[in-house]
């Protein structure tokens, strides 16, 4: 048996990156999320990648996309200011069909707001942060060792279907320190880019294979329109491209949904959570069944694609549907959608910078399903 | 001159070219195709990346890796993919606009970092793809459809800035040039270092039509007689120099390339790593 260790969530994003065969990291410093610059600048010549730090983080994400075209796993790692200036790149990215991880370590509110204090409030910036519509994949953890799984997942999805993953952390995540015991090598999957096996009638915007730079396909990227050779197209021709970029990801949502679901089957009450929001539905749950009280969770991993024929079916009959977030209500809309009116959802929100408590919850839920006594934390 | 090379570095079947007729992009284009060719470039081992602007389509042209990247960003793409492909020979085609405009910040620390890149600037003193919007290159007074009145700014040297900023080779040429085009393009490619080469060239439809000047040729013909060679401008005065700006070699130093230092550390640290295990 390994002994476990204390890692910090930003530690086992970087260890994860490498991990999944990350061999480039572009990023400009920023709280909550240097730690994994500083931990890449040490371990990235070892392994023979590279760790830079550019002059912003337009510069960072650029570099990333350069660097995954060159062939390289290619990650970049920010926070709400970076993530806002990272946004014409990701769309670069996304219509260029260029696998690549970004990481956001969410901040309260817009602008500098409060560095140090957590967040879940970028949920949409992650979907629809750039201009247009556009494939992405978003992702999120609750736990260090998550971090970690989450982060090789991210390179996994982004180098199979070549595709932007964006992995959204918080402050307290990337702050925490856990004792882990992290994954060894050959215990998860890493996935890399699939190469065509003709080069002659290689069409490098056609479908998920892809062609570096460098390997003799005199590839041409463009984020204009372009048509399956990488050369400016429009009409008929773009409404094609932008479609099968976009649905290559969207009818994918079952496979690429990530989660955990717990007391489900007989549960009158779910609440369906995310990031490090999840930690306190998963004890409050606990504390609600030791009660007698029928209520199970959903932790979401994946929250775009959004998995709505997955919550449809997860709420299918249910009284009530809580959504706490670390926000004033983001994915809840979305969870409203998918219920489709079939139970009242609730959103649970906090922005004061703490974290959603388990006791708040458990409050929460007991009145609504018309239970009086309270629950004393233990 | 290679001329019969061309087809192996250029897209002929893309042609014609989507410039305006008369315009001096065309020409440099022409030039950084003649420099590859004399220089016998392996088109599987070369790679264009332009900026966003009339400047970054030169990109589409070209029969090899090329990546078309966003407004300013070109030379940030190039830094990532040439860190990882350090065997490719990567050229940047850039805009005025896009280098020193929405892209400075990138260009001022591509020459502090001195990545072995070789930027080539088709400086037209104004935003050409736009519509001939003031650019921070545009002279004093001259108008433009942002500065109807005149300018009221005064432009960036690009040249300057480069040096400032530490590129570790600058040239500076006209599109009348075209030798001098080919022969700066092809010394930036060669030398190991950022190597920038502005070419003041020529906008007709925008910058000439704002400013009187809409004939190419009579533009060319301007670009020739405002600027000097370096070697007359090193006996002229300060009034001689007042309205003329100098062309040529203008900085060339040996500096440790960024990539080669990077490269270096990863086989310290592992040679460091192997030893380490041993112990
Ligand atoms: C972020 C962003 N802002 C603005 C634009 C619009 N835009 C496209 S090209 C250009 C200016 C081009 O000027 P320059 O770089 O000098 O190239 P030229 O067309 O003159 O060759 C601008 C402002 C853009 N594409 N992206
Ligand atoms: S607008 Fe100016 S720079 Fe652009 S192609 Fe026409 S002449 Fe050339
Ligand atoms: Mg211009």
């Amino acid at each position: 048996m390994r002994e476990p260790e204390l890692v910090q969530g930003n530690e086992a994003c970087a260890r994860g990156a490498l991990y999944a065969g990350c061999r480039f990291f572009a990023g400009y410093p920023i709280t909550p999320s240097s730690e994994i610059m500083e931990y890449l600048a040490r371990e990235m010549p070892k392994v023979g990648g590279i760790c830079l730090q550019m002059e912003d983080e337009i510069a960072s994400i650029s570099a990333v996309i350069g660097a995954s075209w060159g062939g390289a796993k290619a990650m970049t790692a920010t926070s709400g200011p970076g993530f806002s200036l990272m946004q014409e790149s990701i769309g670069y990215a996304a219509i260029t069909e260029t696998p690549c991880v970004i990481v956001d370590a969410q901040r309260w509110s817009p602008s500098t707001g409060q560095p140090t204090k957590a967040a879940q409030g970028d949920v949409m910036q992650a979907r629809w942060g750039t201009h247009g519509d556009h494939p992405i994949i978003v992702l999120t953890a609750s736990w260090v060792r998550e971090v970690f799984e989450m982060t090789v997942h991210a390179f996994n999805f982004a180098e199979k279907y070549r595709v932007p993953v964006i992995l959204l952390l918080d402050e307290v995540l990337a702050h925490l320190r856990e004792n882990v015991i992290l994954p060894e090598p050959g215990e998860l999957e890493v996935i890399s880019r699939q190469r065509p096996e003709r080069l002659e009638d290689f069409q490098p915007f056609a479908n998920e294979m892809m062609l570096n730079f460098g390997e003799g396909g005199h590839i041409m990227v463009t984020g204009m329109a372009h048509d399956e050779m990488g050369f400016p197209t429009q009409g008929q021709k773009a409404a094609e491209q932008l479609k099968r970029i976009v649905s290559k990801i969207e009818r994918r949502a079952e496979e690429l949904a990530l989660y955990r679901a717990h007391y489900l089957d007989d549960a009158e009450a779910v609440i369906i959570s995310y990031g490090i929001t999840s930690r306190a539905v998963e004890a409050a749950v606990e504390l609600m069944r030791a009660q007698g009280l029928a209520v199970g969770f959903l932790d979401l991993k994946t929250l775009w694609p959004f998995p709505e024929k997955l919550i449809r079916s997860w709420t299918e009959g249910v009284q009530y549907v809580l959504v706490p977030e670390l926000n004033l209500g983001q994915l809840v809309r979305e969870v409203e959608r998918a219920v489709g009116g079939r139970a009242p959802v609730e959103h649970l929100g906090r922005v004061d910078g703490y974290l959603i408590t388990p006791q708040e919850i458990c409050q929460r839920v007991q009145e609504r399903l018309g239970v009086n006594h309270g629950v004393r934390s233990s | 001159m290679a001329y019969d090379l061309l087809e192996e570095y250029l897209r002929v079947e893309r042609l014609p070219h989507v410039w305006c007729p008369g315009c001096g992009h065309g020409v440099i284009t022409h030039a950084l195709a003649c420099a590859m060719a004399e220089l016998r470039l392996d088109p599987d081992r070369t790679a264009v990346i332009g900026g966003i602007g009339c400047s970054g389509r030169a990109a589409f042209l070209f029969d090899m890796d090329a990546m078309h990247t966003t407004h300013g960003r070109a030379i940030v793409f190039a830094t990532g993919l040439k860190l990882v492909r350090p065997q490719l020979t990567v050229i940047l085609t850039l805009g005025d606009g896009d280098a020193v405009g929405i892209g400075g910040n990138h260009f001022i620390h591509a020459c502090r970092r001195n990545l072995d890149l070789t930027a080539i600037i088709y400086n037209n003193s104004i935003y050409g793809q736009t519509g001939g919007q003031v650019a921070p290159t545009t002279p004093p007074h001259k108008k433009s459809t942002t500065s109807p009145y005149g300018n009221l700014e005064y432009p960036f040297d690009i040249a300057q800035l480069a040096i400032a900023a530490g590129a570790t080779y600058v040239a500076r040429t006209t599109s009348f040039d075209f030798r001098d085009m080919v022969k700066f393009i092809k010394r930036g490619i060669l030398h190991k270092g950022f190597a920038v080469i502005e070419v003041l060239t020529h906008c007709p439809t925008y910058y000439g039509r704002l400013n009187e000047m809409r004939d190419p040729y009579e533009m060319l013909h301007r670009l020739k007689e405002h600027t000097v060679p370096l070697e007359e401008w090193e006996q002229l005065s300060a009034e001689e120099r007042a309205d003329k700006i100098v062309v040529g070699e203008l900085h060339c130093q040996e500096r440790p390339e960024f990539v080669e230092s990077y490269y270096a550390l990863i086989t310290r640290m592992q040679s460091q790593q192997v030893k380490g295990d041993g112990n």
